[in-house]
């Protein structure tokens, strides 16, 4: 077999998180107007400034045009087409894991993310968002006596109103953009995260998302605040059924790194990318960003390897002095998959650093686009980027693209760029092969090997996960 | 007794060129065999073909590795059969640590043999004592593979890895090139030490240099594609007295008449 049929063979393996749980669940009708936002809100049973801050949201995004200057193609959205609301049905609050639906608790399982406290992931805690809502999260007393807030967002909505307030929107403003205001306005739930003063979370966070219902939105908000010198450590997952029609994911995640403290967020993403010709398969629309005070460090890792066409670009504020942003990211498109994804880097702090090391894999007819902002401004005396991209291609129908935007204002700064772009050669395969390593896995450990700076990022339990989905998304189609 | 490695009327193409015109050769198990000639003899590709590189394509003729046919399989299960080549141009892999991809490898082929699989710990103990037959320290194996090596560090880590896989065939194409004496003289060490009546190696080199440190029991003179002169050791004392020209002559004049024949 040639290794072009290899590779196309590689990257033809099934999307394996593809099931559909039956579940009953509470659904409002497709459509938006500000009733389906008074609606969805007393659901939740919200305070009234999170209802004025909905609308106000939803009033913007009604003045606002969607995006065209990113370069991925579809067909155009109907916004009112699409349900902005999916829950199971259940009683509100889980006080115990045996009150979520077993169905649902099977789901999570089937997905290797068992939610049942005695075979948890050792030392993780876990929300899991099924359609729009929370429905467990686990080891929450363990984290109560540390002090740390771990919970839905709605919980939070209703139990710490005053952080929510306090916080909300001040790193993405419902006005940021299109996609954040429509957010704004219909965020169903999400995680919510507080660390206090000084304290070190002593366990890795993580939260498990999953689209299940048909012709949902899926648009979660998450907030974490790390207050003075606190730090944490977050994952979050995804997955969604095979469906034949596009579904829109449009969520927003906010950090808030004050003084000293260290945040670092780490993506898997693996929503369902389409079928081999391109139907289906989850619009990943998002917006995250991040602000870092003084000596703060805010650390996004993001392996993609999911959805039809994904768009986002984890960011950060660097709005401190000597405060750190970084950004790691391996994002891989096969079959006719579409990414456009990378990074701002805001300095505007004295001696602020910024790293950006991303991975860029296309196979198939999969486009993958870096776009990628360093922004220095005079303020930023001293300030340093690094920035390095570099792209793999595995056969020669993709496209990789490298658009990087660099602004310096204060002629202290320092940036660096450095990119790269290769094809996965013959000759690697052919060493690999002549010492008995089968082309498939001759593929795989040379694209492991190219993604190696990122996973080293990952913590240690996902690295090895997000290995392994690089090999499944991989199998399918290079020419 | 049948030959390890037995090659009949063997013709193969590159890009549409023909480079090997008929090669014959046996090479038996515990043997060591040089095959010498000049630049564009084919020396490369004959190699090339019997690792099962895919840019070769075999036209013509017949090879059997252990009675078996080698041409039909892809390159992997060759090596798994026991064919290992010695590259001349080792390749980078960035990214992949040296040892996890020898040991993937290994496992690999102990695999295919019904064996049970090395653990980090047994293969480390092992990759240190091969290590040592080309003087390679530990900082290197870790070193992603062939990545940043010096020329001489590449054609070591050639030997290393056939020392750990333990091949029944060694194919060591251009182990010699650019290699100073003292690199040399290690890379022929651990070569000598890998010699054994199970294995068979042939070893292709443009110079006669090699042979003063790997002692051939056999020396084929390539031209043109084909084996144009076999004989003992005194063969490659001579090339390296009177130089390639008279080769040429010689097979040229060989295929000429090969072409005349009715």
């Amino acid at each position: 077999m040639s290794s072009t049929e290899t590779i196309q063979e590689l990257t033809r393996k099934g999307y394996q998180a593809g099931f559909v749980t039956q579940v009953e669940a509470d659904t409002l009708p497709p459509g938006l107007d500000e009733d389906v936002i008074r609606v969805l809100s007393a659901k939740k049973n919200e305070p009234a400034f999170m209802l004025e801050w909905r609308l106000k949201a939803y009033r913007h995004w009604l003045t606002l045009k969607e995006p065209t200057w990113q370069a991925v193609k579809y067909h155009p959205i109907d916004y009112q087409a699409i349900r902005y609301y999916s829950a199971p049905k259940q009683k509100p609050k889980k006080d115990s894991l045996s009150e979520v639906d077993p169905e649902i608790l099977r789901t999570y399982e089937k997905l290797g993310i068992p939610l049942e406290e005695q075979k948890r992931l050792q030392n993780v805690a876990v929300d899991a968002v099924f359609d729009s809502v929370s429905v467990a999260t686990t080891f929450r007393e363990k984290l109560y006596k540390a002090g740390v807030i771990f919970c839905s967002f709605s919980e939070a909505v209703r139990e710490h109103p005053e952080l929510v307030e306090r916080y909300l929107g001040t790193v993405v403003p419902f006005s940021d953009n299109f996609f954040a205001a429509l957010n704004s306005a219909v965020f169903s739930d999400g995680s919510f995260c507080y660390v206090p003063k000084g304290v070190k979370c002593p366990m890795e966070l993580s939260t498990y998302f999953r689209i299940n219902a048909a012709d949902t939105g899926q648009f979660e908000r998450t907030l974490l605040v790390a207050d003075e010198g606190a730090s944490v450590s977050y994952l979050e997952g995804c997955t969604a059924p095979m469906r034949d029609t596009n579904q829109l994911h449009a969520a927003v995640v906010e950090l808030v790194a004050l003084d000293g403290a260290s945040i670092k967020y780490s993506t898997v993403q693996n929503w369902y990318p389409g079928d081999a010709e391109g139907r289906g398969g989850i619009y990943n629309f998002v917006t995250k960003r991040g602000i870092a005070h003084q000596r703060a460090k805010i650390s996004w890792t993001q392996v993609e390897t999911g959805s039809a066409i994904t768009w986002k670009y984890p960011s950060v504020i660097l709005k401190g002095d000597d405060s750190v942003g970084e950004f790691y990211s391996v994002a891989l498109t096969n079959h006719r998959q579409q990414a456009d994804t990378g990074t701002k880097m805001i300095h505007i702090g004295k001696n602020t650093r910024s790293t950006i090391v991303s991975k860029g894999i296309s196979a198939g007819r999969g486009q993958n686009t870096y776009r990628g902002q360093v922004k220095m401004l005079k303020s930023a005396a001293n300030a340093r980027n690094y920035t390095q991209c570099d792209s793999l291609l595995l056969g020669d129908e993709c496209g990789a693209h490298t658009l990087p935007y660099i602004e310096v204002k204060n002629a202290t700064a320092q940036v660096e760029h450095e990119a790269s772009t290769s094809k996965i050669g013959e000759d690697q395969l052919f060493y690999c092969r002549q010492r008995g390593i089968s082309q498939e896995d001759a593929v795989s450990m040379i694209v492991n090997g190219f993604c190696r700076q990122v996973f080293k990022e990952l913590p240690m339990e996902f690295a090895v996960e997000a290995q392994k989905l690089l090999g499944v998304s991989l199998e399918g189609s290079v020419g | 007794m049948a030959s390890l490695l037995s090659i009949q009327d063997l013709h193969a193409r590159v890009g549409g060129k023909d480079i090997l015109k008929g090669i014959n050769l046996e090479v038996g198990a515990g043997e060591v065999h040089a095959i010498m000639g000049p630049n564009g003899s084919g020396k490369s590709t004959l190699a090339g073909v019997l690792a099962g590189r895919e840019t070769y394509e075999v036209t013509k003729g017949s090879v059997l590795f252990d009675g078996k046919d080698l041409l039909g399989t892809p390159p992997e299960e060759r090596a798994k059969a026991g064919v290992f080549l010695g590259f001349q141009y080792p390749v980078e892999i960035p990214g992949v640590g040296n040892l996890h991809f020898l040991r993937t490898a290994l496992n690999a082929q102990r695999r295919a043999k019904g064996e049970e699989e090395l653990d980090a710990m047994d293969f480390l103990a092992l990759a240190k004592e091969k290590a040592k037959l080309v003087q390679l320290d530990a900082a290197f194996m870790n070193r992603s593979v062939n990545e940043g090596f010096s020329g001489g560090e590449k054609k070591r880590n050639e030997i290393f890895q056939m020392a750990v896989l333990q091949p029944r065939l060694g194919l060591l194409d251009e182990t010699d090139s650019g290699l100073d004496i003292d690199a040399l003289r290690i890379v022929a060490g651990g070569v000598n030490a890998l010699r054994s009546k199970d294995r068979a190696l042939v070893v292709i080199t443009h110079y006669q240099r090699l042979l003063d440190y790997i002692v051939p029991d056999h020396v084929h003179v390539m031209a043109a594609g084909r084996i144009v002169r076999s004989g003992g050791r005194e063969l490659a004392l001579e090339l390296e007295e009177k130089g390639y020209g008279w080769i040429g002559a010689e097979g040229a004049a060989a295929g000429k008449a090969k072409e005349a024949r009715p």
